[in-house]
Order: C-alpha cells, then structure tokens, then sequence
C-alpha cells in the first residue's frame, strides 16, 4: 500500500461525521502543493484540530511517512464520533495519529507551548447564528457563527502558542471569513502568510492560507491597520479578478 | 493512547493549577512495536517530562525505566530500547486519566481519552 493521499474508498463514515468535501481536497491540495517544503521541514510534530473523517490527517502522514518517517501525529475533534473514525480512516491506510477528543487542543496547550511544527485546519467556517456553534454532531462541523469566524478567532491565538519557532499552520478560509483580516491578524502576531491554493465553487471561494513566522515582521498587536497589509490585500484582490475570469483553480 | 501523548497532556479544568501528570487508571493496555529510531528519541528525550513517564510506565506495568536520567545515557543502547518502549510502544488501550487536583476523571476508550469539559468546568 503506498498512496499519497488517503483514498475516498478507504475512508470510514458516519451520519454525524463530516464527510470529506471540496474544502478537505483543497486542503489536501494545498499541502501537496507544498510537499517539497514539508518533506525538507520534517516537522517532529503535526496536528490537525478538527480531523471530521481523517481524510486530511491521513493524507498528510502517506504523504511524509516516506522521507519523514518518525513524525508524531495528533489529530482532536469535540465529536467522539469523528476521532473514531478518523481511527478508522488511519488503519485502513496503515498509518498512525494519536487522537484526543477535545474542544480545539484543549490540555494540550500547557506542554506543547511553542513544539508544533505544522498544524492543519479545516474549521467550521460557514456563516449561521451564533448560537448553532459548538453544538453536537454533525452541525458543529461547519457552524462559524458571525462570518463564520467564531471557531477561527478562537484557534487563532491558540495556533500562535502552540507553533514552533518554525512553526507552519495550513488554514481553510471562507471569502466571507475575510481572510485578508485573518492574515492581517497574524501578520500583527509576526506571521507571513501566502495563499497555497485558491478555488471558487458557485457559492463560494476558498482559500488555503499558510502562516509562518517571519523574523522580519515585528510583532505588533495593536488594533492599527498594519502598513504592509497592502500586498496581501492586493493578493486577494487578484484572486477575486480571478474568480471572475473562470472557475478558479489552484497555484 | 501513547504514552509521550500522556506526557502531552494536562487537565484543561478552569482554575486548576497542578493539573500534570494526569494519573492514570490502567484497565487494558497494549503493546505494538514500531521501528526504533534513535534521533527522534534524541530529540524527545528534552521535551518530555521524565518522571511523569517513569509513572505512566509503572502504572501500565512496566518498570524498566530508571527514576533518574541525563543526556549521556542517549548512548547505550540499552537506555534507548527501554525509553521506545515506554514512550512509542505502550498504549493506554481503556482507562482513566485522572486529575492529581481535583480527581476529575477522563475516560480513556479504545485508546482515545476524552477531554471534553462539562460546562461548570470550562
Ligand atoms: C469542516 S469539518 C473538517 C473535517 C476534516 N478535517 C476535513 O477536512 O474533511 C470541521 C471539523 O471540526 C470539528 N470541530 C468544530 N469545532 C471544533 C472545536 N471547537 N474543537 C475541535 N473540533 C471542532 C467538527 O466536529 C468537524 O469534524
């Protein structure tokens, strides 16, 4: 057995499990497209918060078990029933994560702080009510509340602790999630970021944004408006052009 | 569960401040080999938390570990099979993580432990 992805057929399921979709390919792309940089990273430790099927974790360990064959994987989801299968969709494939089921990497902050070297999200991002975030099952899967960005606003500062100096996170984000602000956000936290794939469905478009720490940024956090955000916003506008010209694609 | 995954972990309960090592309530534990390698052990061996491992061993049964350590013995080979062992072989298969504060059990089935806070806790 040696895919570089996990495979669809190989994949378990369940009714309240989120069934991997156009957002985990684009991830999966992503982190494909990257893969030179992954394998000459050789993170010691992944992991991915919300796993949904294990469609995202296990590609990820196919895709270095190779040339990096001793990285630890943890993958966390807040529904058991998508850590177990997320299980399920490892040992079809013959490779291993640890799996805690926990709201974000809740009791894994305190002694992880500043040890993961690549952290991969595909977070619930769809704008609905406040209220539908967090919920049991299969809801919680895609309820962002407020632009989508109740579930994201809380990782993000969790991500910035977790991170290794070297540190890279892979995130999903929604055009209505307002990714230049996210990048913006981070950028104020010291991170760079660059979009690794871009797609556009008729309802939405998706970008997978990578954040590093770049030494060249100073961290600021302060609520002013960063005076180089101008290249990453000119990033996206390029993309929205794009989505008008056809149907999108990744880089 | 691995038990470096153990060494991870602490309870998340608001408020609580000696919330590591989770004690653990051992029911089943299994061993399944992995291949040895010497750097990623390396490399461990000044993340982790030595004598929170020397426990979590001891309650899974196994006491080879010696309750001391320093950076030296990463040569004998012998010390490296017996921290692989511990560290990447043992799993805590059903259980309890429990919390040295509070006693707050998390339920540990088929290997995957459950953090999840009931709402007075977060
Ligand atoms: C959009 S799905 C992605 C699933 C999978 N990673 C994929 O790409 O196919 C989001 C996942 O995050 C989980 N989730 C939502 N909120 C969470 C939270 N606060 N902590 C952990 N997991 C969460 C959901 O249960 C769901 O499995």
């Amino acid at each position: 057995m040696s895919y570089r992805t996990a495979q669809i057929r190989l994949v378990s399921s369940h009714p309240e499990v989120y069934e991997p979709c156009d957002d985990s390919f684009a991830l999966v792309d992503a982190l494909l497209a990257d893969l030179t940089n992954l394998l000459e990273h050789k993170p010691s430790l992944c992991i991915e918060v919300g796993c949904g099927s294990g469609y995202v974790i296990t590609s990820l360990a196919l895709m270095l078990k190779e040339k990096v064959p001793d990285t630890y994987y943890v993958a966390t989801d807040m529904n058991p029933d998508a850590v177990r299968v997320t299980r399920e969709t490892l040992e079809a494939h013959g490779v291993d994560a640890e799996l805690i089921i926990t709201d974000i990497v809740s009791g894994l902050e305190k002694r992880l702080e500043g040890l993961v070297d690549v952290m991969v999200v595909n977070p619930p991002y769809v704008p609905t009510p406040e209220d539908e975030v967090g919920k049991s099952g299969i809801a919680s899967a895609w309820a962002g509340g407020e632009d989508g960005r109740a579930v994201i606003d809380r990782i993000l500062p969790i991500a910035d602790t977790m991170l290794s100096e070297r540190g890279w996170l892979y995130l999903v984000t929604l055009t209505a999630n307002n990714p230049s602000q996210i990048c913006r956000q981070m950028r104020e936290r010291g991170y760079a970021s660059r979009i690794v794939v871009q797609r556009s469905t008729d309802e939405e478009s998706l970008h997978i944004i990578k954040f590093w720490r770049d030494p060249e940024i100073r961290p600021s956090l302060k609520e002013t408006t960063a005076p180089n955000s101008e290249s990453l916003l000119s990033q996206f506008s390029r993309f929205s052009f794009w989505k008008g010209g056809n149907s999108g694609g990744s880089l | 569960m691995r038990l470096l995954t153990h060494n991870m972990l602490s309870c998340n309960i608001k408020g609580v401040t000696n919330g590591f090592p989770l004690i653990i309530e051992a029911e089943k534990v299994l061993e399944k080999p992995v291949d040895l390698n010497p750097d990623f052990l390396r490399n461990m061996f000044h993340k982790v938390e030595w004598k929170a491992l020397v426990d979590a061993a001891k309650s899974l049964g196994y006491s080879e570990l010696p309750e001391s350590v320093d950076p030296a013995m990463l040569e004998s080979p012998e010390f490296l099979h017996r921290f692989h062992h511990a560290l990447l072989e043992l799993h805590l298969e059903e259980g309890a993580l429990v919390c040295p504060e509070t006693g707050r059990k998390f339920p540990v089935n088929k290997g995957i432990p459950n953090m999840l806070l009931h709402e007075d806790e977060v």
